[in-house]
């Protein structure tokens, strides 16, 4: 029997009879692969106009991109946001998360939705809060609003990943621990964060990428030196269409894949540790 | 002896409720982010937007809402865009999730990364991707005049066309991960019984399948729906100044009036609807298993 006549499903359909299914699949996966890849060739044409398939190739728009200080700046500005977030959401969120897994309280619901809040709120609405907040008190335009503004979004995603890391963890463990004579503290940094590192590791470089990707945030409460590079994209895609962004892009895209391929390899060696 | 027993007792549960407050208490730096990030500036927003012109309480910023023609266009032309889309993520969602949830566990991972690597990647990166391949001059529209699709090149950019795509294409990943996860927990042997039992792939399909995997189908729509109507991004840049959604229309109101109340009243109804779609999906959900479908 070959793979056209062998079963597909749990009912009587064979692979043949999918046919029409892996073909529609295909093309929906093409769909959303293709217009996320595709400004890695363009990134490398010679043209304006951002002809596909190019046809002269060149490294001009990367020579534009690191020649123009603007740029420079605001990919500097960036990093160091999205490094500063991810040193401030990872250990808070970790502690959240800890917290709110091991208590018995009460409260533990209602803080949890509170501390989810920003995955519910429309972020235009955080961004003309904070707008309107940091003018009151003079921190816009700052690194530290803008990493306090992007810490409150990436700290739900960090309570999550870090909240499925200790379900997949035998809590009992550390009871062993403090019954052997440690502490609460030193049972926790001995015993269950070793045993969680995966989901925090993955906690942190999602964080990164969430303040790093942020856009209308940026755009309200960052400025002048400090404006961040999805901002100064914003503002040249709504003008013009300046082939530079096709070579930023690009960075962007080789570095959130990079980060999405280091979780999927972290995930699965979360598995097998269990 | 016997007397000791209670306040041994009652000493153990002083002890157990100190040590959880004391755990609990880690909770508070983030909260305390969240309280200044976002309840603070929210409650402050709410505020300004009650405040009438003398200082005062007053509705007139949502009265303002009801009585102007530009209002009603920007709610229905939000709605318009976010159900169009998620109809769209349903259509396409679907049959994707489905064919993800038949394969084995290994090959749903790697064509998971299909899904997967639109979801990380920047929206601001995807919405010039689709800007540049819709485009006059762009891929799309060279390739239908060369198969002939259409004679000249047509815009599809910079209207609701290009807005439609381009926000399908972000918003798909975020239907198909909780659909694809609602139907892996669907039991095969349902479907084993229903074949056994007579009924034709088709016939099982639609009267045991489906049903079972409807609600992580309307779980993964609402988290659509409601993503798209707080959407700014895309329909800025891709509308082209013509779809003007909720979003879109504060940023413009802030940028040319510098009218806080009007703003922010404006965001609370968004906040409103926001809100009500939620507590809606809680209702029929868990409301964890709606929201962290990404796991």
């Amino acid at each position: 029997m070959n793979w056209w006549s062998r079963p597909a499903s749990d009912t009587q359909i064979t692979h043949g009879g999918r046919l029409w299914l892996y073909t529609l699949a295909a093309i929906i996966m093409l769909l959303l692969v293709i217009p996320t890849l595709i400004v890695v060739p363009m990134s490398f044409s010679d043209s304006q106009y951002l002809e596909f398939p190019p046809s002269n190739w060149s490294l001009r728009w990367y020579e534009e991109y690191l020649g123009t200080a603007k740029w420079i700046r605001a990919t500097a500005t960036s990093v160091q946001v999205g490094l500063l977030t991810m040193l401030v959401a990872t250990p808070l969120g970790v502690m959240a998360a800890y917290a709110l897994f091991v208590s018995r309280h009460r409260a533990t619901k209602a803080i949890f939705l509170l501390l989810i809040t920003p995955m519910i709120v429309p972020v235009i609405l955080i961004a003309i809060g904070t707008f309107y907040a940091y003018g009151r008190v003079g921190m816009n335009n700052t690194i530290t609003g803008l990493v306090l503004a992007h810490s409150a979004l990436a700290l739900p995603i960090a309570i999550i990943v870090v909240t499925a890391g200790l379900r997949s963890y035998d809590l009992s463990q550390e009871q062993v621990a403090r019954s052997l004579g440690a502490n609460r503290i030193k049972a926790f940094f001995l015993i269950t964060l070793p045993q969680i590192r995966f989901s925090v590791i993955t906690a942190a470089l999602l964080s990164f990428l969430t303040s790093f990707d942020e856009v209308i945030i940026a755009i309200f409460v960052s400025g002048g030196a400090n404006a961040t590079l999805t901002k100064h994209m914003f503002a040249a895609l709504r003008d013009y269409i300046d082939p530079t962004i096709a070579a930023i892009s690009t960075i962007m895209v080789i570095l959130s894949s990079v980060l999405l391929l280091l979780t999927q390899f972290l995930g699965s060696k979360r598995g097998g540790n269990r | 002896m016997a007397g000791a027993a209670p306040l041994h007792e009652a000493a153990l549960q002083r002890q157990h409720r100190r040590e959880q407050w004391s755990i609990l208490s880690l909770v508070v730096p983030a909260m305390i982010v969240i309280i200044l990030i976002i309840l603070i500036p929210l409650s402050w927003l709410f505020y300004l937007s009650f405040l009438g012109d003398d200082g005062g309480f007053s509705l007139e910023n949502y009265h303002k809402m009801t009585q102007y023609k530009s209002y009603y266009r920007i709610f229905v032309t939000t709605f318009q865009v976010s159900i169009l889309t998620t109809l769209a993520c349903i259509a396409l969602g679907y049959p994707l999730a489905f064919f993800l949830a038949q394969l084995p566990p290994k090959w749903a991972g790697i064509f998971m990364l299909a899904v997967l690597l639109p979801f990380w990647t920047s929206l601001l990166v995807r919405t010039y991707a689709w800007l540049v391949l819709l485009q006059k001059r762009g891929i799309l529209n060279e390739f239908a005049v060369q198969i002939g699709l259409w004679e000249t090149p047509i815009k599809l950019v910079h209207n609701m066309t290009g807005t439609l795509i381009g926000m399908a294409h972000i918003m798909l990943p975020f239907l198909v991960l909780p659909l694809y996860n609602a139907m892996r927990k669907i039991d095969g042997d349902l479907m084993h019984a229903a074949a056994n039992l007579g009924a034709s792939p088709v016939h099982a399909f639609w009267r045991v399948y489906f049903p079972l995997s409807l609600p992580g189908m309307v779980a993964g729509a609402l988290i659509v729906f409601v993503l798209c109507l707080g959407f700014y991004v895309t329909p800025a840049v891709l509308g082209g100044g013509r779809v003007i959604m909720v979003s879109n229309h504060i940023t413009a109101i802030l940028e040319n009036q510098f009218d806080w109340g009007a703003a922010s009243a404006l965001g609370v109804v968004l906040l409103v609807a926001t809100t009500f779609t939620l507590y809606l999906a809680a209702r029929f959900f868990r409301f964890d298993a709606v929201l962290f479908g990404r796991d």
